[in-house]
């Protein structure tokens, strides 16, 4: 099985998301969604400033025969985009966790617990695979 | 591909399995006004009888010499055009795109992108689409996507009306505002100080006509530099025999065109009773990913051999359904084809010798028929191969005479633009001699 990070939290539709000291929830693919995918040759990111809803699609990642929607973990605004994955998708292959897609100021950062540990998600992989 | 004949009860097991009742319940979804009538053929006929009755009536048609453009243009064709285009490996292949089995129709459509992105100054070119209005619709929601901080595009009354009215409805359902920018009657022209008039970022895209419908050459560089100012993505919509001769949109003002569209029919397509045409669509590389349409790449195999294939499939909408590109499937690869084999038989010098040739006759042409009395050019300036005639009757009755006497004398513009008055659209290209022009203004004479 993939890399797992325990920091984590997870969402059954392969997204992570990091809670940061400062309240803020950054939010990447996991590892296991970039190896189903493979190489990837485009990410659309979202608009900073636009409000998004849990669960509701918000950014694409696009590899050489899928393109993916990106489900926001949590309710909130976009803080920031990664606009290095603009001419750089392939970071997120290279490592998942690393190469976060964007960040949201959540409006309630209690939606996290809603999301997976990492057994959770480990889990929702397994059977997916 | 093979023939399959299939008989009435074959058609009834068919119906069967899919639980429609008739074929007509079948096609229930389409209007009954939109379907296809009987043929107005005798009944019983033998293939030998058909071929007879179908001569005889298409021998009813009379050859006219043609003056007309408007969009659609008489070029001369190398005969070894069609004879390779129509080789059976090119001509009878369905969606050839797989790449283990189609190396030569990908490498075709990879040589018409090359050909066509450098024709155009610009840095990519998809394998084709419809016919060049609804490369310009596909222009439009294109640059939308690319620039998505309005909805509003300005697209001026010089622009082909057929082209936008395919582009208003195209486009017209999706909150798009086409604006239109007004004819100035003094000039045929878009005035580049019209654009000043738009707030800065209020504008997502310019269509700029070159040459315009008139045939008049616009001030693309000024236009250019004035809708990069206004944070538009700017639009060349050309004439790719004109683009041989012109400044390709690529290098219009400081910036250049961020896309090219256009008709490919002028590049080895005939007049055929209006199609198949195709239409063209480059682009900056920075927008390629906003690029609707095939996309055909090289690259080495396993072994390091040479290859085609396509790429960037994830914009396309078997992957991306509703989220696709464009959800218009269908190129020309046939027609994309017959354009490379043409402008690689021609060489871009022959094409600029068309160029000049079409734009000279043109010149004589005007020179010739102004000088029939009661004849005008609507508009001065400079032109490519075609113009706006004023007459002092009104433009059908006036090529109903001419076609009594042989000449497809060009297009009626009273219709498309009532503030013109008499106004007849003329154009000659390579094919017509001075024999043709001195018949057209004979004919003409005798018709007023």
């Amino acid at each position: 099985m993939s890399n797992l990070p325990s920091n984590l939290k997870y969402a059954k539709s392969h997204e992570w998301a990091l809670a940061e000291n400062d309240g803020t929830v950054r939010v990447g693919i996991t590892d296991f969604a970039q190896q189903q995918l493979g190489d990837l040759v485009y990410v659309e990111l979202p608009a900073v400033g636009a409000q998004v809803k849990a669960g509701s699609a918000c950014a694409v990642v696009e590899s050489v025969k899928a393109a993916s929607d990106i489900y926001s973990p949590v309710s909130g605004e976009i803080i920031e985009a990664n606009a290095a994955l603009k001419d750089a998708p392939e970071a997120v292959n290279q490592d998942a966790y690393a190469a976060w897609l964007f960040r949201v100021r959540p409006a309630d950062l209690s939606e996290l617990d809603a999301l997976l540990d990492a057994a959770g998600y480990q889990a929702v992989a397994e059977a997916a695979d | 591909m093979a023939f399959t004949p299939h008989t009435e009860s074959d058609v009834r097991e068919m119906l069967a399995a899919i639980g429609a009742a008739s074929l007509n319940e079948l096609f229930d979804e389409i209007p009954e006004n939109l379907r296809a009538g009987p043929l107005q053929l005798a009944d019983g006929l033998s293939e030998m009888e058909t071929v007879r009755h179908l001569r005889g009536r298409a021998a009813q048609n009379r050859p006219l010499t043609c003056f007309a453009g408007a969009g659609a243009y008489e070029h001369y064709i190398p005969a070894a055009v069609w004879e390779i285009a129509q080789r059976g490996e090119f001509y009878s292949a369905y969606t050839p795109y797989q790449p283990e089995a189609s190396q030569g129709t990908l490498q075709v459509l990879y040589e018409f992108q090359t050909m066509m992105a450098s024709l155009m100054g610009l840095d990519v070119s998809n394998a084709s689409l419809y016919d060049g209005a609804s490369a310009l619709a596909e222009a439009i929601l294109m640059a939308l996507r690319a620039n998505p901080k309005t909805r509003r595009v300005l697209i001026p009354k010089t622009v082909n009306p057929i082209y936008r009215r395919v582009a208003a409805t195209l486009i017209g359902r999706q909150g798009i505002e086409l604006q239109e920018l007004p004819l100035d009657p003094a000039t045929g022209r878009m005035a580049p100080e019209t654009l000043d008039g738009f707030e800065p970022g209020s504008v997502g895209a310019v269509v700029i006509p070159q040459p315009n419908y008139f045939g008049l050459l616009e001030d693309a560089d000024a236009l250019t530099d004035a809708s990069h100012r206004l944070g538009a993505l700017v639009i060349g919509l050309v004439t790719p025999v004109a683009t041989a001769l012109l400044q390709p949109p690529g290098t219009w003002g400081e910036q250049g065109a961020d896309i090219a569209c256009g008709d490919g029919q002028p590049l080895g397509a005939p007049l055929s009773g209006g199609g198949p045409y195709f239409g063209f669509l480059c682009c900056r590389q920075q927008w390629v990913h906003h690029l609707p349409g095939r996309l055909v790449g090289a690259t080495t195999d396993l072994e390091g051999k040479p290859g085609f294939t396509l790429t960037l499939q994830a914009r396309e909408q078997h992957i991306r359904r509703g989220k696709a590109t464009s959800n218009i499937c269908t190129n020309q690869g046939l027609m994309a084809t017959a354009a490379t084999i043409h402008m690689a038989l021609l060489g871009p010098d022959g094409l600029r010798r068309v160029a000049l040739q079409c734009h000279e006759n043109t010149r004589k042409l005007r020179d010739r028929l102004c000088a029939v009395p009661g004849v005008e050019a609507v508009f001065q300036g400079p032109f490519f191969h075609e113009t706006a005639l004023r007459l002092p009757r009104p433009a059908g009755e006036v090529l109903a005479g001419l076609a009594e006497r042989g000449i497809l004398g060009g297009c009626d513009l009273s219709g498309d633009y009532p503030e013109l008055g008499n106004g007849l659209l003329v154009c000659v290209t390579e094919m017509r001699s001075d024999e043709d022009i001195e018949a057209y203004a004979q004919a003409l004479t005798d018709t007023l």
